[in-house]
């Protein structure tokens, strides 16, 4: 049951990361793509009705870590407070950027909240990233299962460490160009005229930009949390994740060239599940590695929450996804076809 | 400054009572929502599906905003909460789980549809998708009154030798009876802002002649809707939570009305200030026999005092309590008058007219807001000194490795953030008004050139 939980949680993350993934590129593109105020309107009618639902899987996974691993819920939000707040803030921020942009009908309004979904797009692949290299480094978890961390040390990747360190900013580095690489994707296949064409151009270049940052991440990982590529040969799901991040990496340099747009997305959303898949078959059971002892390191079977809790938390869980399921199929397949931007006061 | 405690409650305290002011008005323009539609739909009346149009902008704007304002309430609950979220997690993890998946995802997939799909979707999904807002709304205010009901009466649980909490039975903590009561008094407050927000809108554009025909069906449609939910909301939804509260929580009880002494023929008093120093209430404007009757049915039943219980386990603060309790049944009093009286001038077809009782609808909407504040307050402040009662104390539910200085930082972030968040939303939400109901159609509006 734990096990199965472990894999429902990495999968929501993976599902969160896909999908708001698109968005946040869209965001952090947006500026070099589109110009006008009618190609920013039409990247806003491209995400606008997919970027609430896709932050909810943010939520639900939270709220599935909640329900099933308690103590690292716990110990991950208050250990990290800070950052977690930056988060936050930056989620707000964005939210209201999209929804207000489009209301008034001003230059400097509108020229304003472009530049607070730009940035609040950019920080938040950032602060994910360092968020998953501080699970892959690990943090000073003490013999209670608790830690906090300040933002920053100095930033060596080795007790005592902070938040953001080079080795946390690297992955957020990484993150950050993958997402953006996700987005021009996302963006070619639901755009047209010259902001699809200039998301064809940036396509590559962000691709090879992240494939290289993927490799430096690589070896850092080796530096700071060896056990993970000792684990990788006993851990077949791990391989399946590997599988799936190579075949994702083909797929994108195959399909863009010849303009299939829709499966060049496919194989980047493949890439980013894959990479995810195979970090969590690295360090399964591990969910919060200690930096002090292994012994302390919150894991599947000694954070968990009960039989029953865990059970009965698996009975609505596989009750509730088809209807998500459904909710997306639904959204995809209304608004099929490219965005078009919208007039003042009909659409984002 | 170095009181964490202090600071992690009045940061709750803060976002959540912040965030709350907007789907109290969602979730009740939902419902009115939803009626205009589907009557518009039936009677195939262009009126009421622009009058709907007009409060599905507002929808809009406020629902953002609850949605910006609820994402840090999630993640409070493992950042400040840290030891409370460890030893319950597996209990109300369940319900905040299901509102993700059974609300939110709702919610969301077809707001973009309601917001901006009628002209290009069709009517028939433009309907559907604002029954899936108020489906989804609704629902999630369940998922969250259980979380709260288990707060204030724990059902379906177990407790082990360490003290965690377990789950033992998700149907009897999802059927848990105080959830229940609480949500029909809760949803009812909902409606009773929405109404009166319509309400004040329509009074706005009759006092100004504007829009007159819109204005009619908000005035119409909201003292309707205001009356029977002003009604509703104190009887019988409050009365069977304040029932609730007697039979559970008798020292919240005995907190809410100031009373130290437990005696039979127990007065209700409807003005006072509690002397927490001295054990006694001040200045008691009071009615004997009354608060025997509500509580337990009889006049002559015994209403047990605060020295009745052990003070450790009195309310931490008793005279925002008591305040809280009765600025909400006195505006929920007021309220039944004002809206009494309107449904009779509306009756008597004389209230389109009344200009002064136009100007007392338009004035009058902040306060539903502020009685289902002090109404969440009571439950909470009630509820203490307990996080989950009886069960777990506040005091041992904070993250202990959180500084106090992180939480203040923090603290004061959400303070001004919210500043500017809340100046935006008014000012857009005026915009909003003046465009008026037929601002959809731009070419259509003589009053914008």
């Amino acid at each position: 049951m734990q096990t199965l939980w472990f894999w429902l949680t990495s999968i929501m993350v993976a599902i969160y990361a896909t999908l708001d993934g698109f968005d946040f590129g869209a965001g952090i593109l947006h500026p070099f793509v589109a110009k006008t105020d009618s190609e920013r309107r039409q990247i806003l009618a491209a995400i606008g009705p997919y970027w609430d639902g896709n932050e909810v899987w943010l939520l639900a996974g939270g709220g599935a870590m909640f329900v099933a691993f308690p103590k690292v819920l716990a110990a991950g939000f208050s250990g990290l407070y800070l950052a977690i707040f930056l988060v936050i803030w930056t989620l707000i921020l964005r939210g209201i950027a999209i929804e207000f942009r489009s209301h008034v009908a001003l230059d400097l309004w509108r020229t304003f909240w472009d530049g607070i979904f730009f940035l609040a797009s950019s920080l938040m692949p950032i602060f994910l990233g360092a968020a998953l290299g501080n699970i892959v480094r690990g943090v000073p978890l003490d013999k209670h299962g608790q830690f906090n961390l300040p933002l920053f040390t100095q930033f060596a990747a080795h007790n005592p460490v902070g938040i953001l360190d080079w080795y946390t900013v690297l992955v957020g580095l990484f993150v950050f160009v993958t997402i953006a690489a996700h987005g021009a994707l996302f963006l070619s296949w639901k755009t047209d005229g010259e902001v699809r064409s200039r998301c064809r151009r940036l396509t590559l270049p962000l691709w090879s930009a992240s494939i290289g940052l993927g490799v430096a991440a690589t070896w850092a990982t080796a530096q700071v949390n060896p056990d993970i590529y000792v684990n990788l040969p006993k851990a077949p799901l791990a391989w399946v994740g590997l599988v799936l991040f190579v075949v994702g990496i083909f797929v994108v340099f195959f399909a863009q060239p010849k303009e299939r747009d829709l499966l060049a997305f496919i194989g980047s959303s493949v890439f980013i599940v894959g990479i995810l898949a195979a970090t969590a078959g690295a360090v399964f059971p591990v969910m919060l590695r200690s930096t002090l002892d292994s012994a302390w390191s919150l894991t599947a079977f000694n954070a968990s929450a009960s039989r029953e809790g865990l059970t009965a938390g698996a009975k609505w869980w596989f009750l509730g996804i088809p209807l998500v399921v459904g909710y997306f199929f639904i959204v995809f397949r209304l608004h099929r076809g490219k965005a078009k931007a919208a007039a003042d006061g009909e659409g984002y | 400054m170095t009181d964490a405690l202090f600071w992690h409650r009045l940061q709750f305290g803060f976002t959540a009572s912040y965030h709350y002011l907007f789907p109290q008005l969602t979730m009740g323009l939902a419902l009115l929502i939803v009626v205009l539609k589907t009557i518009a739909a039936r009677k195939r009346s262009e009126l009421l599906n622009r009058a709907a149009g007009f409060w599905i902008r507002i929808f809009g704007l406020s629902f953002a905003v609850g949605v910006v304002t609820g994402i840090p309430m999630e993640f409070q609950f493992g950042t400040n909460w840290a030891r409370f979220s460890e030893q319950t997690g597996e209990v109300i993890g369940q319900s905040l789980g299901m509102e993700g998946m059974f609300a939110f995802f709702l919610e969301s997939s077809f707001l973009s549809i309601l917001l901006w799909g009628e002209k290009r979707f069709g009517p028939r999904m433009h309907l559907f998708a604002a029954w899936a807002l108020f489906v989804g709304s609704w629902a999630s205010g369940y998922f969250i009154i259980v979380t709260n009901a288990f707060m204030q009466h724990p059902v379906g649980h177990s407790v082990d030798a360490s003290g965690a909490i377990h789950l033992q039975s998700l149907l009897t903590y999802l059927c848990n009876p105080w959830a229940l009561v609480q949500y029909a008094h809760n949803m009812i407050g909902a409606v009773v802002t929405g109404a009166f927000v319509m309400t004040a809108v329509g009074a706005y554009y009759l006092l100004r002649g504007q829009f007159l025909t819109e204005a009619k069906v908000f005035v119409t449609t909201g003292v309707i809707a205001g009356l029977l939910a002003s009604l509703l909301v104190a009887f019988p939804t409050g009365d069977q939570q304040g029932k609730m509260i007697a039979r559970h929580q008798p020292v919240s009880l005995a907190a809410m009305e100031g009373r130290w002494n437990s005696g039979r023929y127990a007065e209700v008093d409807f003005i006072g200030q509690p002397d927490v120093l001295r054990q006694k209430l001040d200045n008691p404007l009071q009615m004997p026999g009354v608060l025997s009757f509500i509580a337990y049915g009889s006049f002559s039943s015994n209403v047990r005092g605060l020295n009745e219980f052990p003070a450790d386990q009195w309310p931490t603060s008793i005279e925002l309590l008591y305040y809280s309790f009765h600025i909400m049944v006195g505006l929920g009093t007021i309220f039944i008058a004002i809206m009494l009286l309107a449904a009779f001038l509306l009756y008597k077809r004389r209230l389109f007219e009344l200009r002064s009782y136009l100007w007392l609808l338009m004035l009058a909407f902040p306060f539903p807001f502020i009685a289902n504040t002090a109404g969440w307050m009571t439950a909470e402040l009630g509820r203490q000194p307990w996080l989950v009662y009886g069960l777990s104390r506040t005091e041992q539910g904070y993250s202990q490795l959180v500084h106090a200085g992180e939480t203040v930082f923090t603290s004061l972030g959400f303070a001004g953030l919210y500043l500017v968040l809340g100046l935006l939303y008014v000012s857009l939400i005026l915009r909003e008004i003046e465009h008026g109901p037929s601002a959809a159609l731009k070419s259509a509006s003589p009053q914008r050139t």
